[in-house]
């Protein structure tokens, strides 16, 4: 699977109220107009700066850069699932980061939302906002399609097969753990790669 | 073979002889805890996933704390609340700690405990990151998320990857200044704030077990300020005689076997300790506090499940007791029980509450999470401009208690009254005779 588009560059520790603001937290992400709301606030809790152009546009819904290129620790402090859904709902695909914290990992791949990919080198300083990508998910690269570089990315590991399966609950159910189909074929709220965890 | 706490926990909860980091394994949940932000979205997907009329796991297992936007206009936060109290019904569940009842409660990490829900050698998950603070209980208790907790809430298990043990041994006795908190940001200005991620992190020492339980919770609090995935101390006769008046439930005390292997195993003297202060906007960001006298405040704030316990506002009233505080002072209690303890705890005969007022802070009756994490625009002390806050709780990262042009300084109840008392960082030091 290849996932084309534009990406969005950031620093390190980019913690989980910088991706969706407390104040937000009273939207519910399996409300469906909630969800869609908690898109139009991914990253609203970024500080501005002048040469960076907002996430999502003013009174826009969605963001329209596919991949976010990050540092060290991305989508550090709460537990919030509200993190993952926000970028996701806005209509990211992946997050391309140095390392993760371990519960926004972990959420990612069980609502599917992101694919949370781990870079062993820093990309940040070889990243521009704005700069088309493509991010391969089966040979592991991010290449940036402006210079033509390649990188080289982690595999997703332990989360491998959870992933493969199709996500928390599909691989619950794949292996036994939990009995039957899902209650209701409703679409999740989450339209993403239905993905699952290990962190 | 040789296993830590940690693992001796996740084993028994797997149905395992041993188990070793690394090791994805089932754990059986003992207690699932979520709240009035994460409750909703997990119920929503509860439902989704098991069906309409699916059941709980297990309904004694499940407690409901709505703590965060409690105290408020906002009519989602409400809805929220109400969707909690109708899952609760629907379900039967005995342990809703519902607002605008007797039973309200507060901050969900201190109610566990008040409630006798954090008991030794237990798995306790919970939709909050901060649900690591009752690894001081001698416990697995670790944040998750709401698909997560979902899961656990239908089938009461969970794959859980082992986590390496990283020990923080402190020797010696703590000088009279110092406090749990100094102590957790000392480690993660050591570590930094991934330093611990996917690790357990345990407090041992003479100095840890001289502490008290809330103090022991601080520690542990924190874990997740260094991305670890749990906090653990041992248990001792402190955590025994805690529990005795919270809880007749049995429980199972574990301890490290001898030989059992940590990744890493830090050693403090505590006497060398100093109070220290997490800088803006990171709790890593660590500075000697009477490094920093030049820094003017313009707001000091007291609460939350980091520092809004009741041996927290004792430690910040030994220092304002007979001073006038020189900046808005917001104290928020924690849970009910704090609150009814700021009248009933006295110095020198004064209650707190009473302390506190004559010392010029706005002192909230109502217990709950409040500018912690900002919230709702009208929650109370939450920051709404360029403030200089220094404050008990737990993060700083930008527009963590509300406006991103806000800067807020971590750090101990001694410091944070000291600081209010005179405008500036203040190391408590200059005023604690």
């Amino acid at each position: 699977m290849t996932i084309r588009g534009r990406v969005y560059v950031l620093g390190d520790n980019i913690d989980t109220d910088q991706i969706i603001p407390a104040e937000y937290l009273n939207l519910v992400p399996t409300i469906p107009e909630e969800y869609r709301k908690l898109g139009s606030y991914a990253l609203a809790g970024l500080a501005r700066t002048p040469d960076q152009p907002p996430f999502v546009p003013p009174d826009g819904m969605t963001t329209p850069y596919t991949v976010i290129v990050a540092g060290k620790n991305f989508g550090c402090g709460s537990s919030r699932e509200h993190a993952p859904v926000a970028l996701g709902a806005a209509g990211t695909k992946a997050v391309v980061a140095e390392s993760f914290a371990r519960i926004f990992f972990r959420n990612c791949v069980a609502t599917g939302e992101l694919y949370p990919c781990e870079t062993p080198t820093r990309l940040v300083d070889v990243f521009r906002t704005n700069e088309e990508v493509v991010l391969d998910l089966e040979a592991n690269t991010l290449t940036n399609v402006t210079t033509g570089a390649v990188h080289a990315l982690r595999p997703l590991g332990d989360a491998g097969p959870v992933i493969d399966a199709g996500g928390l609950f599909a691989y619950a159910r794949q292996t036994g753990m939990i009995a039957g189909a899902r209650a209701q074929a409703t679409p999740a709220a989450g339209g993403g790669p239905q993905a699952g965890p290990d962190d | 073979m040789s296993m830590t706490m940690t693992e001796k926990i996740l084993a028994r909860a797997a149905g395992k002889q041993a188990v070793a980091p690394g090791d994805n394994v089932w754990v059986a949940a003992d207690v699932l805890m979520t709240h009035d932000v994460c409750g909703p979205g997990t119920i929503g997907i509860f439902k989704r996933e098991f069906g309409a009329g699916a059941r709980v796991w297990d309904r004694e297992r499940v407690v409901l704390i709505p703590d965060h936007y409690i105290f408020t206009k906002d009519d989602k936060a409400h809805r929220n609340v109400d969707i909690l109290r109708a899952f609760a019904a629907e379900q039967g569940l005995p342990h809703l700690y519902d607002v605008g009842t007797s039973r309200y409660k507060g901050v969900c990490h201190i109610a566990l405990a008040e409630e006798g829900h954090t008991r030794p050698g237990e798995v306790l998950f919970g939709t909050d990151s901060h649900t690591c603070t009752a690894g001081a209980f001698n416990e697995f208790a670790t944040g998750i998320g709401n698909t997560d907790a979902a899961f656990v809430m239908g089938t009461g298990k969970l794959l859980v990857k082992v986590p390496p043990t990283m020990r923080f041994t402190f020797e010696g006795e703590v000088p009279p200044y110092i406090l749990g908190k100094d102590m957790i940001l000392q480690i993660i200005g050591d570590v930094g704030v991934d330093g611990a991620t996917y690790r357990a992190m345990e407090f041992a020492g003479e100095a840890v077990m001289r502490l008290s339980m809330e103090e022991r919770m601080t520690l542990a609090n924190m874990v997740i300020e260094a991305g670890g995935k749990n906090g653990i101390i041992a248990c001792d006769e402190t955590t025994r005689a805690y529990l005795r008046a919270r809880t007749t439930r049995p429980y199972t005390e574990v301890a490290n076997d001898a030989g059992a292997r940590f990744v890493t195993d830090r050693r403090y003297d505590a006497r060398r300790l100093e109070p220290v202060v997490a800088k803006p906007h990171s709790p890593d960001n660590r500075a000697l506090a009477r490094e920093l006298g030049d820094v003017r405040l313009t707001r000091a704030y007291i609460g939350s499940c980091t520092g809004g316990k009741i041996t927290d506002f004792i430690n910040a009233a030994r220092v304002l007791k007979g001073r006038r505080v020189a900046v808005d002072t917001f104290l928020v209690p924690s849970t009910t029980e704090v609150s009814t303890g700021l009248r009933t705890h006295t110095i020198d005969g004064r209650a707190l509450l009473d302390i506190f007022r004559d010392a010029g802070c706005q002192v909230s009756v109502d217990a709950s999470c409040a500018a912690c994490l900002g919230g709702p625009r009208d929650t109370f002390g939450r920051i709404n401009g360029p403030e200089v806050c220094i404050s008990t709780t737990n993060r700083n990262f930008p527009g963590r208690m509300g406006a991103k042009e806000g800067q807020v300084y971590l750090a101990s109840p001694y410091t944070v009254a000291a600081s209010a008392v005179t405008g500036r960082i203040t190391d408590p030091r200059e005023l604690l005779q």
